[in-house]
C-alpha cells in the first residue's frame, strides 16, 4: 500500500499558501482514491502556523524541520531538510507544490532517497489502480500521461492545476525532526529579493487578463515613423485601468535588451513562449504580435484568447485565437483606454 | 579568483521551434514523427548558459569552457555548424537518445560520466552551467541530478545573473514567483547554475572562433562514447497533441470604436 506525504515549505507566521493548499487538495483526493492515509511535512523558520492552517485537512501525522537555517530558499539546507523528512515518514509517494523553492531540490532529493521525481505535473489520477500523472512536453506542445514503478516517487504539482483546499484552522501536533547542517551547506547566503526595474507593476500572476505586446508596437506606422513613446503610454494606461498582466514576445524583449529605444518597462521576465513563461490567466489579449508557434506555446493555459493585428493571415487567424480583430492596435487600444476611463 | 573557472555547460539539442511536432509511438517509447529529419537547434536556455559562460570566461583570466551535449552524432554535427561560431569552447559529445520522452536520470548519468571523463577538471574551480529546463522534457531535473552526482552543494535555478567578486565568491540572481529575483551570495565554486535567459543577446557569428572550435569538434565527435538513454521504467499511457484548435472569428468590418467596445465588454465579463 502506498504511503503518501505532502511536503511543503512554510513562511514563518503564515498560514499555508495557495500552492500548498492546492497540493493538499490533490493529496486528499489521491489518498481517498487509494484508500490510504497521508501525512504532512513542512520546512521553515517557524512551521506551526502553517501546520495549524492544515490541521483539518485530513492528514494523519505532521512532521517538521524548523529553525533559522531553514528560513530562506537555499538548495543545500532545503535538500537536507527534505531528505530527513522523506526518510522519517517512509513515504512511497511524496507530493510537493511545484514552487521555485521546491523545484530547485526535488530531483536531487529523489537521488538521495533512491527514488524518482517528476515535475510540472498538471494531473495526478488513479487509473485501474495505477497512479498516473500527466505533464506537458516540448514546451506545452504535447501532453503525456505515464506511470513509474520506482518508489519513493516525488511528484511536483504545477501551481494552478487544481483548486486549493478550503480548510478551517485548528491545532496540529507536529513531530519535529532535528537536522544539523554541515559547514558546506552554509556556503550560500540568501541576501533577499529584488524586483527588476520596470516589472513591478506590469507582471501580475493573479490577473484575470494577460495583455501581450508584440514587436509591432515599435515598428514604423502608417506615417513612416515609429511611435515607441506613444506605445508606452497606451500600454501603461491600459495596464493601469485593466489591472492586466503584461507579457511580451521574445523579439520585443530582445530589442529592449539590445539597448534600442523601445518599451523601457519590458524585460525578459515579461517574455511569454518558448523561452519565456507559460502563465495561467483566464483571458489573454495579444496586440501587434503575429501569433507564431514559439510565442503561442506560452499561451497553452490561457482559456479565452483574442488578438488585434493588421494582418488577417497572421498565426492567430489559424485556430490559435477565439477572435482576431484586423485593426490598428494603436487606435484600438487608445479607444479601449478611453472607454475604460469612463 | 586566481586560476579562473572551469565552466562546463550542459546543452542538448532540440527540434527547431518553428517545426511542427507530432508524437508517434515506437518500440522504444514515444518519439517525434520524423525525428531524425527535423532540423535541430541548441536548447534555447542552454544557449543562454553557453553565452553567459563564454562571457564569464572572458572576464576571469585562466577560465575555460566545455560544452557537453547528448544526441545522435549526425545531429550533433549539424548543431555544431551553427553553434561553433558563437563562443569558444571544447566540445564533449555523448552519443545517445536526446528525445524529450527519455529519462532525465539516464541522461544525467550519461552526462555525469562524460564530465568526470574531462581530463584535468578541477572540482574546486567547477561551475556547472546549463538551461534551468530544456525545451524538450522541460523538467529541470538533469542539471540538478548531475550536480548531486558530483557532490555539489550549491545549486541555483532560473539564473539571470552571476557577478564574480574579487575573493572568489559570487552573487547570483534566480527567478522566483511574482516576477522577482532571489539574490544569493555563494562562497565560490563548485556550483550549479541553471540559466534562464540571462542578460546577454545571442552573439554574432565569429568565423575565427568557429574555425578554432571545429579543429577539436570533429575528432571529439568521432570518439564520442555511446550512452544508453532510455525510459528508465516510465510507462507511457498516452502522448498526444492538444485538441483545442479554435474556430477563430476574424473581424474585419468593424470600426475601431466597435472593436474597442467589444474588447471592453469582454474584459469586464
Amino acid at each position: 500500500m502506498e504511503k503518501i506525504l505532502l511536503l511543503g515549505f512554510a513562511d514563518a507566521g503564515q498560514a499555508a499558501d495557495k500552492q500548498l493548499l492546492e497540493a493538499a487538495a490533490a493529496v486528499s483526493k489521491l489518498a481517498a482514491d487509494l484508500n490510504t492515509a497521508w501525512d504532512i511535512a513542512l520546512v521553515g523558520k517557524e512551521i506551526q502556523t502553517a501546520a495549524n492552517s492544515l490541521a483539518n485537512s485530513g492528514a494523519a501525522h505532521f512532521y517538521g524541520v524548523e529553525g533559522d537555517d531553514f528560513e530562506t530558499a537555499r538548495y543545500a539546507s532545503d535538500l537536507l531538510a527534505a531528505e530527513a523528512l522523506v526518510k522519517k515518514s517512509e513515504a512511497t509517494l511524496v507530493i510537493v507544490p511545484g514552487t521555485s523553492r521546491a523545484n530547485r531540490v526535488v530531483s536531487a532529493l529523489s537521488a538521495r532517497v533512491n527514488g524518482r521525481a517528476d515535475t510540472h505535473l498538471t494531473g495526478i489520477t488513479v487509473r485501474d489502480g495505477k497512479i498516473t500523472v500527466s505533464r506537458w512536453y516540448y514546451r506545452q506542445r504535447m501532453e503525456g500521461a505515464f506511470a513509474r514503478p520506482q518508489r519513493p516517487w516525488i511528484l511536483a504539482l504545477e501551481p494552478g492545476s487544481v483548486a486549493p483546499a478550503a480548510l478551517s484552522a485548528g491545532t496540529a501536533a507536529v513531530e519535529k525532526i532535528t537536522v544539523e547542517l554541515p559547514e558546506n551547506a552554509r556556503r550560500t547566503k540568501v541576501l533577499g529579493m529584488k524586483t527588476p526595474a520596470g516589472t513591478a507593476q506590469t507582471i501580475r500572476p493573479d490577473a484575470k487578463l494577460l495583455f501581450v505586446a508584440g514587436a509591432g508596437w515599435t515598428k514604423k506606422q502608417a506615417d513612416g515613423q515609429s511611435h515607441a513613446a506613444d506605445a508606452e503610454s497606451i500600454i501603461l494606461q491600459f495596464l493601469d485601468k485593466s489591472q492586466a498582466s503584461l507579457g511580451s514576445t521574445k523579439s520585443l524583449v530582445d530589442m529592449s535588451g539590445e539597448g534600442n529605444a523601445v518599451l523601457s518597462f519590458m524585460t525578459h521576465l515579461n517574455q511569454v513562449g518558448q523561452t519565456g513563461s507559460t502563465p495561467r490567466h483566464p483571458k489573454g489579449l495579444a496586440t501587434c504580435c503575429h501569433g507564431e508557434e514559439p510565442h503561442v506555446v506560452g499561451w497553452r493555459f490561457i482559456k479565452e484568447r483574442r488578438a488585434v493585428n493588421v494582418d488577417a493571415n497572421c498565426g492567430w487567424a489559424r485556430g490559435k485565437a477565439d477572435v482576431l480583430y484586423v485593426a490598428d492596435a494603436f487606435a484600438v487600444m487608445a479607444k479601449v483606454n478611453e472607454l475604460l476611463c469612463k | 579568483m586566481t586560476n579562473g573557472y572551469q565552466i562546463v555547460v550542459c546543452g542538448g539539442l532540440v527540434p527547431d521551434p518553428l517545426q511542427t511536432l507530432e508524437p508517434v509511438s515506437t518500440p522504444n517509447g514515444p518519439a517525434l514523427k520524423n525525428e531524425m529529419m527535423l532540423p535541430v537547434a541548441l536548447d534555447p536556455w542552454a544557449g543562454h548558459a553557453l553565452y553567459e559562460a563564454a562571457h564569464l570566461a572572458k572576464q576571469i583570466p585562466g577560465s575555460k569552457v566545455w560544452l557537453v551535449s547528448l544526441g545522435a552524432k549526425p545531429k550533433l554535427q549539424q548543431l555544431m555548424m551553427s553553434v561553433a561560431q558563437k563562443a569558444a569552447f571544447e566540445f564533449v559529445p555523448v552519443e545517445g537518445n536526446a528525445g524529450g520522452f527519455m529519462s532525465a536520470y539516464d541522461c544525467a548519468a550519461a552526462l555525469t560520466a562524460a564530465i568526470k571523463g574531462i581530463a584535468g577538471l578541477d572540482m574546486t574551480r567547477l561551475l556547472l552551467f546549463g538551461g534551468w529546463e530544456s525545451a524538450s522534457r522541460g523538467a529541470g531535473s538533469t542539471l540538478q541530478l548531475i550536480g548531486e552526482s558530483l557532490g555539489i552543494m550549491d545549486q541555483f535555478m532560473g539564473v539571470d545573473e552571476i557577478k564574480p567578486q574579487a575573493d572568489g565568491s559570487f552573487t547570483v540572481l534566480e527567478r522566483v514567483e511574482g516576477a522577482r529575483h532571489q539574490e544569493s551570495l555563494c562562497q565560490g565554486a563548485p556550483a550549479v547554475l541553471g540559466w534562464a535567459t540571462g542578460s546577454l543577446p545571442e552573439p554574432m557569428n565569429n568565423p575565427q572562433v568557429g574555425m578554432m572550435n571545429m579543429r577539436s569538434i570533429m575528432p571529439a565527435l568521432q570518439r564520442a562514447p555511446k550512452a544508453n538513454v532510455a525510459l528508465d521504467g516510465i510507462e507511457y499511457a498516452s502522448v498526444e497533441l492538444p485538441k483545442q484548435q479554435r474556430d477563430t472569428r476574424i473581424v474585419k468590418d468593424l470600426s475601431v470604436e466597435q472593436i474597442a467596445q467589444e474588447i471592453v465588454d469582454w474584459i469586464k465579463q
